[in-house]
Parts: C-alpha cells; sequence; structure tokens
C-alpha cells in the first residue's frame, strides 16, 4: 500500500475530512470510502460518464481523477443536486420526459446536463447532442435524455436555476 | 501496484522541480493517461508523487513577445475558448475540439499530451505544424534550469521522450502565425468522440499567390513517434495548389510514413487514410477564403 494523505474538500456543501491512500482514484473515495454511492463505476477508464461530477464547478471523469486531487476544491455528485425545495430542474426533466429506464448512466448524464446548462443557459439540441458524447447509455438511445434536457433549458428561460 | 512513499502538491515550481529531482518521481498534471496506465499495469508509479496541479505559473494562454505561450497545465477545454488561438492558431482549436469529450477535455492538459508521447497525441500534430518549441525546466541541486527545444526533437519512441529524469516541462511556445497563414487538421478514427486517432495529418503554412509556402506537415499514428512529413511539406511548398501538387504531395506522404498494423488499422489502410486526408486538406487549404 502506499502512503496516504490527510486532505479536505467540499462535499455538496459540506467540508469533509479524511485521509486517502495517494494512488486512490476520486471514484472510490466517493463510493467506498464515504459511502456516496449515487456516482456510478461504468468502465474506469473514462470511456462512460457513469463516474461524472463536479470539480469547482467543472464536470470530470472521477475514475480518472487521483483522489488526493480532491485538496482544497469544491466536489458536487448527484447527491447535492436537490435542494430544500426539492429536485433540481434537469432531475425532475429526466423524470417527467421518461429519461431513465436501467438508471445505471443516469446520475453521470444529469451532472453532465447540470455542467452544460450552466456553462451555456440557452444550449441548442446540437449542443446538447456533443456535449453528452462522454456519456454512454446502453438504454435510452439518448433521445428522450436530449429531450429532457432541452426541456431543462425552457424551464431555465423561464427563470429556473439549473 | 507499486507503492508511493512520497506525495507532494507544492504551488512553486522551483519546489516541484526539487521534490522530482530528490528520489525517482512521477509527475501528475490531469491524470487522464497516467490513472489507466497504473490500473491497467502498463506503467508503474515512482516511489514519490509530484502533483503539478497547484503550480500557477504553469496555467494560463498568453502573448509572449511576438508569439504565444501555453502553460503546460493549459488544458484542451482552455485551448478550445480561447479567443487568440481562435482566431490566429485555429489549427490547434480544431484538434482540441475533435479531442475524447467534455470531460476528458477538462482534465486533460496540454503538456501530459506532450509528456505521454504517443504517436496519436492529438495536440501534438498542430504544435509540430506551429513549430512549438519547450520550455524544460529541471532542479541542478542549487537553482532550477531552463532549457529550450523544439517540439519535433522531443520525441523518442512511444512513451519516451527527451526529458531527462526529474525534468518538467513548464510551457509551449509559438510563434504566432501570420495573418496569411493556413492550416488544417484532420484526425479519422471510427466515431467522432472519445476515439484515439487511427491516423491524423495537419498541413499549414503562408498563402501567396495560389501557392503555399514555408509548409510544415506532421502526420500521427504513422511512426513510433509523431512525424514531422519534410519530404511532403517539400512537394507542397511554392508550389501551385491545385491537382499536380496534390498528387506529389500524396505520393511523398505515403513514402515518408511508417506505419505499423495494430488493434486499430492495418499499416495498408494506415497509407490509404493518409493519402486520403492529405489530399482532402490540401483541397481545403485551397479554397479557403475563396
Ligand atoms: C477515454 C480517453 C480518451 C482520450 N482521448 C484522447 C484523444 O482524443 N486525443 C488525445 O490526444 N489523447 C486522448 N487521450 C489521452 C489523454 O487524455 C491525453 O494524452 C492528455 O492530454 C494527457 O494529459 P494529462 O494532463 O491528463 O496527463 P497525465 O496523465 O497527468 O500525464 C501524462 C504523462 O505525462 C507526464 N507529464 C504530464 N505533465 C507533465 C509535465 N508538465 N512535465 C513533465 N511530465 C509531465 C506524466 O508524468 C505522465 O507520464 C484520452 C484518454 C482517455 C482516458
Ligand atoms: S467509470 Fe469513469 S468514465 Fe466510465
Ligand atoms: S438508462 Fe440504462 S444505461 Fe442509460
Amino acid at each position: 500500500m502506499s502512503i496516504t494523505k490527510a486532505i479536505s474538500f467540499t462535499l455538496n456543501g459540506q467540508a469533509t475530512r479524511i485521509e486517502v491512500p495517494v494512488d486512490m482514484d476520486a471514484l472510490t473515495m466517493i463510493r467506498d470510502v464515504l459511502k456516496l454511492t449515487g456516482t456510478k463505476l461504468g468502465c474506469g477508464e473514462g470511456e462512460c460518464g457513469a463516474c461524472t461530477i463536479l470539480v469547482d464547478g467543472t464536470a470530470v471523469n472521477s475514475c480518472l481523477m487521483f483522489a488526493v486531487d480532491c485538496d482544497g476544491r469544491e466536489l458536487t455528485t448527484i447527491e447535492g443536486l436537490a435542494t430544500p425545495a426539492g429536485r433540481s430542474v434537469l432531475q425532475r426533466a429526466f423524470v417527467e420526459h421518461g429519461a431513465v429506464q436501467c438508471g445505471f448512466c443516469t446520475p453521470g448524464l444529469v451532472m453532465q446536463g447540470t455542467y452544460l446548462l450552466r456553462q451555456n443557459p440557452g444550449l441548442t439540441v446540437a449542443d446538447i447532442r456533443r456535449g453528452i458524447e462522454g456519456n454512454l447509455c446502453r438504454c435510452t438511445g439518448y433521445q428522450k435524455v436530449i429531450e429532457a434536457i432541452a426541456a431543462a433549458v425552457h424551464e431555465i428561460e423561464k427563470g429556473d436555476r439549473a | 501496484m507499486a507503492r508511493v512513499e512520497h506525495y507532494a502538491a507544492p504551488r512553486g515550481l522551483k519546489e516541484a522541480a526539487r521534490r522530482a529531482a530528490e528520489r525517482p518521481a512521477t509527475v501528475l498534471a490531469g491524470g487522464t493517461d497516467l490513472m489507466p496506465q497504473i490500473r491497467s499495469g502498463k506503467r508503474a508509479l515512482a516511489p514519490s508523487l509530484v502533483n503539478l496541479r497547484r503550480i500557477a505559473v504553469l496555467r494560463g494562454i498568453r502573448r509572449d513577445g511576438d508569439g504565444v505561450r501555453l502553460g503546460a497545465l493549459t488544458t484542451v477545454t482552455e485551448i478550445l475558448g480561447h479567443p487568440l488561438l481562435r482566431q490566429r492558431a485555429a489549427v490547434l482549436v480544431e484538434a482540441a475540439d475533435h479531442f475524447a469529450s467534455v470531460q476528458l477535455r477538462n482534465m486533460a492538459t496540454v503538456g501530459g499530451n506532450l509528456c505521454n508521447a504517443s504517436p496519436a497525441g492529438d495536440l501534438i500534430i498542430p504544435l509540430l505544424v506551429l513549430g512549438a518549441r519547450l520550455e524544460l525546466v529541471s532542479w541542478t541541486g542549487t537553482e532550477l534550469a531552463t532549457r529550450e527545444l523544439p517540439l519535433e526533437d522531443f520525441f523518442v519512441g512511444p512513451g519516451t521522450t527527451r526529458l531527462g529524469p526529474g525534468e518538467i516541462l513548464a510551457a509551449i511556445r509559438f510563434p504566432l502565425p501570420p495573418p496569411d497563414f493556413v492550416a488544417r487538421f484532420r484526425k479519422f478514427g471510427t466515431r467522432p468522440a472519445l476515439d484515439i486517432s487511427v491516423v491524423s495529418v495537419g498541413i499549414g503554412g503562408r498563402r501567396r499567390n495560389g501557392t503555399l509556402e514555408q509548409v510544415r506537415v506532421a502526420f500521427g499514428a504513422v511512426a513510433p513517434v509523431p512525424l514531422c512529413g519534410r519530404r511532403t511539406a517539400a512537394a507542397i511548398d511554392g508550389h501551385p495548389l491545385g491537382p499536380d501538387t496534390t498528387a506529389a504531395a500524396v505520393s511523398a506522404a505515403a513514402a515518408e510514413i511508417r506505419p505499423i498494423s495494430d488493434v486499430r488499422a492495418s499499416a495498408w489502410y494506415r497509407t490509404e487514410l493518409i493519402q486520403i486526408l492529405t489530399a482532402r486538406l490540401l483541397r481545403d487549404v485551397h479554397h479557403e477564403g475563396h
């Protein structure tokens, strides 16, 4: 085993301090150490996007990130999207548009969709298609996912927050 | 998995170079090559891990005299969104646009792409076309030493470079191309996203009266290292753009590449693709602005 290192960061708004082996990936830290299992392990090599989280507001593949590199940063996982007022616009849109089948890709797609909406609230369907290129879904055929993200664009235009 | 005994995430470049010189070290940038290589056992971490990500001087894209300086930690996303690059070095932006996925582009750095030294590294090809030079730093025991190296001399073989032990790539510089410079990059893969290049080609030069001058050509994934296509460039340089020059360039390209057969493509297929892409790029360059 490699040495461990104490790191601290904000996870879904909460200050978090833990020790991690320096060669551990962030996904393993989130799922196995912090027990937040919403973020999924699909491929473990950057191909499927099931492990997508936001780090300082930027979407990344947590399976490729070194856990020690989370030190001092702000992490958001699928568990952190809902507010006291309820699910986020995009979470509601996924439900309303039937964009979930087995659900395995869903946390990653919702995180990626959230990132895309925050970067550019006026996303076009073409932007959505390109923006989710790094997320694989074996069930939905993507159409309902794209519809859900496009519906969230409309809700945001009407004044909701991503 | 190897045992890592030391870890540091310094804020200063000097401290990082000192740490990397002290004992055998692995340098970490975005981790997108490193993590899969470690996990698959293709590569072991050294006893010391030096994380570069907190070193502010390694970040950012800026004007530097009559050139451009990309800090080694510049991400592919930062390249993609940069107004000066979009305007004056679009060939690099083109390669950034065809790179992996949004999430990968947010993590992957230009320094990591060069230092990983894959013959298929997508940012390498446009940077060769732009005539890039590297700024390499190392700790001498008492101070930080800097040396410069042309990018085309950097690669030794797949995964190996002229980086000395403990040496760190600090920045990439290239002269800002003049307004009459045109360049194109094309990569071929089996799907548009998340695909390692089967082959890639970059061609650039200055447009003068229907010809290209000061031409640079680079080929990816058709030799043990990213290849400068000198003979192909010579076949184009100063000759009227059109079918005859294209034919000469295409046959020069086929003669100077050294492709292998692997899981992605056979050598024969790679040679076909290089010829087709070279012809298409020349056509694009010819018609650009008309
Ligand atoms: C799913 C997937 C898709 C990909 N798609 C593409 C693609 O389309 N095109 C492409 O070109 N690549 C692709 N890659 C490869 C990879 O993302 C790139 O090569 C990336 O640019 C590497 O940068 P990094 O910062 O993540 O490097 P790291 O993994 O941090 O480092 C890579 C290597 O360089 C060394 N290193 C990094 N920075 C420095 C420095 N400043 N000084 C000295 N040494 C350094 C490291 O020690 C390591 O050996 C893909 C990878 C994955 C996992
Ligand atoms: S698990 Fe990270 S991309 Fe597939
Ligand atoms: S809903 Fe099953 S993989 Fe996407």
